[in-house]
């Protein structure tokens, strides 16, 4: 056990614990400034803001102070390192780096979208002079517009903390960006021919501390005070990066990534970040409908659920063995909850299966050179499967099934005529359901689709139920490693769907309004392989489902 | 309720009528203070109702009305589109739809490609122009507003660069100041000096600079 003293204040750092001076004051809630740290990234020590006095304590109680400032980033904290950072020595320093760092920067914060969420403002705010001595020309270098596809370069803001540097060489491993020329000509930029377009090129633009590195997606959509965050994961693939989404207004504008080290750390890749669009698509299903000989008969929701339930109940009563129900791996662990047992309640003998789980390609590991040669230790990867919730879906059905089925097996038995009423669940905005896979429930007397946008399967449906996207629903995703984790709802969705939640919990008849917390109570008592995520610790980084808690109700 | 002992405080004070002397119990003089009054009504002749809308009136110079928006030298619209001013408006009635400025405008980053100003829901504070960092929008003397629907009160873009060209060579609408562009804070300097926004110390010595808080425009301070 070592401890270090910060500003007088004794910090404790535990034994496998390898800190530097700013995560060791962070520790007390003691801030020290910096641009050019990153936790994931190396230390060069480069920006000098977090320069501060550093000494040793000894046996016998003296302390002896090394007699320059210097870097926090840059010095471990060991057992009785002294750090002073509240000294007048160190708020002069600092005064003096913002000052150096504000010489060519210019004073565009209105029309910067950085700002309001500028480490620059706000450290000069917090610690900067306030007024500039400066009585020559800025030196305004010409913007480059094109630095990748998604991101421009505002070559003019940039302080040169090299920050996005290091991540394209040690996280991405693609090497694109690099400073060129020298002192006060110090840019960044990338080889002729060579952009910044590998799939986790967005991330640069959230390291940069200043306004430089800017997302096309985003540039000038809004200013960033007016946007509510709420945290969620990406449903892109099964690493489920912990993420928050930016709204306003009932409009996403952005997603980005929240650092979870029990997650995927602190980046996500371009695909999810990107990958929300479908949201606010034009194509959603927007209309609850009940058809009969192909004619819409209502388009009232709870007509539409009632006549599902009516249909279901039909069919089970019809004969054994005749009510299928296919639950997508988009279904969060409540909604799948929701759904297999109603089901399970008025068909005990309900086929249900996993719907079909997209696999494209391998994972993909990073850092990657240009070439695709993985270089170094793995730090980032995008799974080939592009689904949020397999594991957790499969957890509740393989309770309430002896099997989890596959989607095949069921489509087998479809097209068999073995069913009387199917309850297919969608919800993958790239499709998941073929004309072929379609065909298979032609025969088939009542189809409820429960799903956002069209897909082949409308044309044979009797019910369909407009259902929500991610950013529209409340519950628990789990990942490859079975990592639970919250989502929450950001946005309502369009006028004439659901929140997934809320359309079974009425199909279910439950009384009053969803809450999944008390549904995360009930499931985690049923369900021994999903008592974690009762736990508390669901709420911030999330928990692991085989650290299995007790549960107490 | 149980009943309270304590007395109920003494709320009325009673003052007793002032006695009227010989001359008042008369009301001789307050008869003739009154006919004064009236005598100096019948025999002034100065007008002071205003014949509006014939005649309009006289506002204050700081007269609050609707908005414009200025144009710059080359007749562009000055807005950088950085929407300090919805940001700042209590009423919530500006929404700006910001667009990255066409390559031949070097002089900055964004422009609003809508700019729509709901004339009804704004209380005319002034907050806007306040905000503005580029003196794009400003409140003119024009306040006899009147449309027959309410998306015709919806001042967009064009509407209220029209009011602009309207109001620019009035005496009472002076385009209030040339400040216009961003970047290094380059006209500043036309301003009175500013004093530090923070405490300096006696030692520094650029507290002491006849423009300290100044930052010169880049070519001014060096010829």
């Amino acid at each position: 056990m070592a401890t270090v003293l910060v500003n007088g204040k004794e910090v404790e750092i535990g034994a496998s614990e390898r800190l530097n001076c700013i995560q060791a004051a962070a520790k007390v809630g003691v801030e020290i400034p910096a641009y050019c740290w990153h936790p994931e990234l190396s230390v060069v020590a480069s920006c000098r803001m977090c320069l501060v006095e550093v000494g040793d304590k000894k046996p016998d109680g003296t302390v002896a102070m090394q007699p320059k400032l210097v870097p926090g980033c840059q010095t471990p904290a060991k057992d009785g390192t002294v750090i002073i950072s509240d000294s007048q020595k160190v708020k002069d320093a600092r005064k003096a780096t913002l000052e150096y760092l504000l010489l060519n920067h210019p004073l565009d914060c209105p029309t910067c979208d950085q700002a309001g969420e500028c480490y620059l403002q706000d450290y000069s705010f917090n610690y900067g002079r306030g007024y500039s001595r400066l009585n020559e020309p800025k030196n305004i270098k010409p913007d480059k517009t094109y630095i990748g596809d998604q991101i421009t370069l505002f070559t003019d803001r940039c302080i040169m903390c090299t920050r996005c540097v290091r991540f394209t060489r040690e996280i991405s491993g693609s090497a694109e960006l690099q400073v060129v020329s020298r002192g006060s000509h110090e840019e960044i930029d990338i080889f002729p021919g060579y952009p910044v377009n590998n799939p986790l090129a967005g991330n640069v633009v959230d390291l940069c501390p200043v306004g430089a590195l800017c997302s096309k997606d985003f540039l000038y959509q809004q200013r960033v005070w007016w946007l509510k965050s709420a945290s969620s994961v990406c449903p892109g693939c099964s690493t489920g990066c912990s993420i928050t989404v930016d709204q306003n207004e009932e409009r996403i504008y952005r997603l980005h990534p929240r650092p979870n080290e029990k997650a995927q750390g602190h980046f996500m890749c371009d695909a999810g970040r990107f990958g929300w669009k479908y949201t606010h698509s034009d194509q959603r299903l927007v209309s609850p409908e009940t058809r009969t000989n192909g004619h819409v008969t209502s388009t009232d929701f709870d007509t539409v659920l009632n006549s599902a339930r009516a249909a279901l109940t039909k069919a089970a009563q019809g004969g054994k063995g005749k009510v299928a129900a296919v639950l997508s791996p988009w279904m969060t662990v409540e909604e799948a909850y929701l759904l297999s047992s109603f089901l399970k309640r008025i068909a005990a003998d309900v086929t249900l299966a996993i719907g079909p789980v997209r696999i494209e390609g391998q994972d993909e590991h990073f850092p990657k050179d240009i070439k695709g040669n993985i270089v170094g230790p793995v730090k980032f990867t995008i799974r080939a499967e592009k689904c949020p919730n397999r594991a957790g879906v499969e957890a509740v059905l393989s309770h309430f099934a002896d099997e989890v089925m596959p989607f095949e097996e069921l489509l087998r038995l479809s097209s068999a005529s073995q069913f009387r009423a199917v309850y297919l669940v969608g919800g993958d905005p790239e499709g998941w359901m073929t004309e072929i896979h379609a065909e298979a429930f032609s025969k088939v007397e009542t189809v409820i689709v429960q799903d956002i946008l069209p897909s082949p399967v409308l044309k044979h449906a009797t019910h369909v139920l407009p259902s929500g996207t991610f950013v529209e629903r409340e519950g628990v995703f789990v990942n490859h490693k079975g990592l639970a984790q919250l989502i929450h709802r950001s946005v309502r969705g369009p006028d004439g769907t659901r929140p997934d939640g809320r359309l079974l919990w009425d199909l279910a008849e439950r009384q009053g309004l969803i809450q999944t917390e008390a549904l995360r109570k009930e499931i985690a008592i049923l369900i021994p392989a999903l008592a974690a995520i009762a736990s508390p610790e669901l709420k911030g980084q999330g928990v692991l489902l085989n650290e299995a808690v007790p549960v107490t109700v | 309720m149980p009943e309270t002992k304590t007395k109920p405080k003494k709320t009325v004070t009673w003052v007793e009528e002032p006695e009227m002397g010989f001359w008042e119990s008369t009301f001789v003089p307050a008869i003739m203070k009154g006919l004064k009054t009236t005598l100096k009504h019948v025999t002034d002749r100065k007008t002071v109702t205003q014949q509006y809308p014939e005649v309009k009136p006289d506002l204050p110079l700081h007269y609050r009305g609707v908005h414009r928006l200025n144009r710059d030298e080359k007749d562009r619209v000055k807005c950088v589109a950085c929407m300090m001013c919805a940001t700042a408006c209590p009423a919530n009635c500006i929404s700006i739809e910001a667009q990255a400025a066409p390559p031949d405008w070097p002089d900055r980053d964004k422009f609003p490609k809508s700019f729509v100003l709901d004339e009804l829901r704004c209380i005319y504070c002034g907050m806007c122009e306040e905000a503005c960092p580029v003196d794009a929008i400003e409140l003119t003397h024009i306040y006899d507003l009147t449309g027959e629907t309410r998306e015709s009160l919806m001042y967009d873009r064009e509407k209220l660069l029209g009011v602009y060209d309207q109001t620019k060579d009035n005496p009472r609408d002076p385009v209030r100041t040339k400040r216009g562009i961003l970047g290094p804070a380059a006209e500043f300097s036309s301003l009175p000096t500013l004093g530090p926004a923070t405490v300096v110390p006696d030692s520094d010595r650029s507290a002491k600079n006849a423009t300290a808080g100044v930052i010169h425009s880049s070519q001014e301070s060096r010829s």
